[in-house]
């Protein structure tokens, strides 16, 4: 399955994802911290120029991610033109496409095998409770059966429009999770043949 | 064991699952998402806890950096949108909606429609409403006008809940985890 990394190397792809995290944590923190539209223009450079040294590729893709923020923008512009308050207006839309920029960038440069070792490190507190090897397993079902699923719910729907002149619409909703159920008996039955979940 | 872990990795899969088909006309030519209806089915189906725990895997894969959020969207930036309130109050939606499942003995129908109300609209707004006051800047006067837009749709869901738990009830009785 796709994910949201960049296929793009960038410099960023080489930092370790706690690091980058860390970094995210503080940055989005002083976003907040900040109210004057200059300031934050200035606090959003340095996102702006790491995007841009990625690339033409690189910035389209991150350009992409930052499309469903538009309703969000056209709410606060429209409200804030009809109180007067523009100044303030512009600083919420620019901390938001900001923030969110700062954020899609730490997951464009970081690979999917490096968060899972990052929320496996973030877990391990848990271990009493939960053990690694079962949030793992967990992970990894789940992003197994995605597809399948996707798939399972197609193919509903598919048959549903053979039979009828009209839509499935949520008349595939109940099969959906019937299909999710007894996959789930399977795969437990399964598991527990090879020796349980550990 | 491998029972609960099984249910709560494949209902997180069902909630990306519903959230990737796209154009589920949930009622006459209303495109809705069945995205938030996924996390109403993980508490009224499977129950508080498993339910919860099926929501906060789906969320862990979406911070991680996959694309499961309805249109595609994903990563660590939506967590920045204003509706991440939305976000971090769908794990304790679907508990509350599966604690209303388990603790009432309504018949299905009526027990997950009244899960769906208190949890995935009364508890998902009061996390919400907020998450969208801090993000926007706004009272929270006014960004309860402004989540109302979410309204029409979520009542929606709530019957689709109700029915679709009721139909699962009566194919696999022993599926229906809330009630086992």
């Amino acid at each position: 399955m796709l994910t949201l990394t960049s296929p793009v190397e960038t410099p960023l792809h080489r930092l370790p994802a706690g690091v980058k995290l860390a970094a995210l944590a503080g940055y989005t923190a002083l976003l907040f911290a900040l109210q004057a539209p200059g300031a934050l223009a200035l606090a959003g450079l340095p996102v702006l120029t790491l995007i841009a040294g990625g690339g033409r590729v690189f910035a389209a893709h991150a350009g992409r991610m930052l499309r469903p923020l538009w309703p969000f923008l056209l709410v606060v512009a429209v409200w804030h033109l009809a109180t007067g308050a523009a100044l303030e207006g512009l600083a919420i839309g620019l901390r938001l496409v900001i923030a969110v920029a700062a954020a899609n960038l730490v997951t464009m440069t970081t690979r999917l095998s490096d968060m899972i070792a990052v929320i496996e490190r973030l877990a391990a507190p848990l271990t009493p409770v939960l053990p690694p090897r079962r949030l793992a397993l967990a992970i990894a079902l789940a992003i197994r059966f995605v597809p399948v699923l996707s798939e399972r719910v197609t193919q509903i729907a598919a048959a549903w429009r053979a039979r009828s002149p009209r839509r499935a619409g949520w008349r595939v909703l109940a099969p959906a999770a019937l299909a999710a159920l007894d996959d789930a008996e399977q795969v437990a039955e399964a598991l527990r043949a090879r020796g349980g979940a550990g | 064991m491998e029972r609960s872990l099984t249910h709560i990795a494949l209902f997180t899969a069902l909630i990306a699952a519903l959230g990737l088909v796209p154009k589920i006309d949930l009622a006459a030519g209303v495109p809705i998402t069945a995205q938030s209806l996924g996390v109403m089915l993980c508490g009224t189906v499977l129950g508080a806890r498993r339910g919860a725990l099926a929501v906060l895997l789906f969320l862990v894969l979406v911070a991680i950096g996959l694309p499961l959020l309805s249109g595609g969207r994903g990563g660590l930036g939506v967590f920045a949108t204003p509706p991440v309130g939305f976000l971090i109050g769908f794990p304790v939606a679907a508990f509350v909606a599966g604690l209303v499942v388990e603790r009432t003995t309504l018949a299905p129908l009526w027990a997950a429609m009244c899960g769906a109300v208190i949890g995935g609209i009364g508890v998902l707004y009061a996390f919400g409403i907020p998450g969208m006051a801090i993000m926007l800047d706004k009272s929270l006067t006014e960004a309860s006008y402004l989540a109302m837009a979410y309204l029409p749709g979520d009542l929606i869901k709530v019957v689709l809940a109700g029915f679709v738990t009721q139909a699962i009830g009566a194919a696999r009785p022993a599926a229906l985890m809330s009630r086992a």
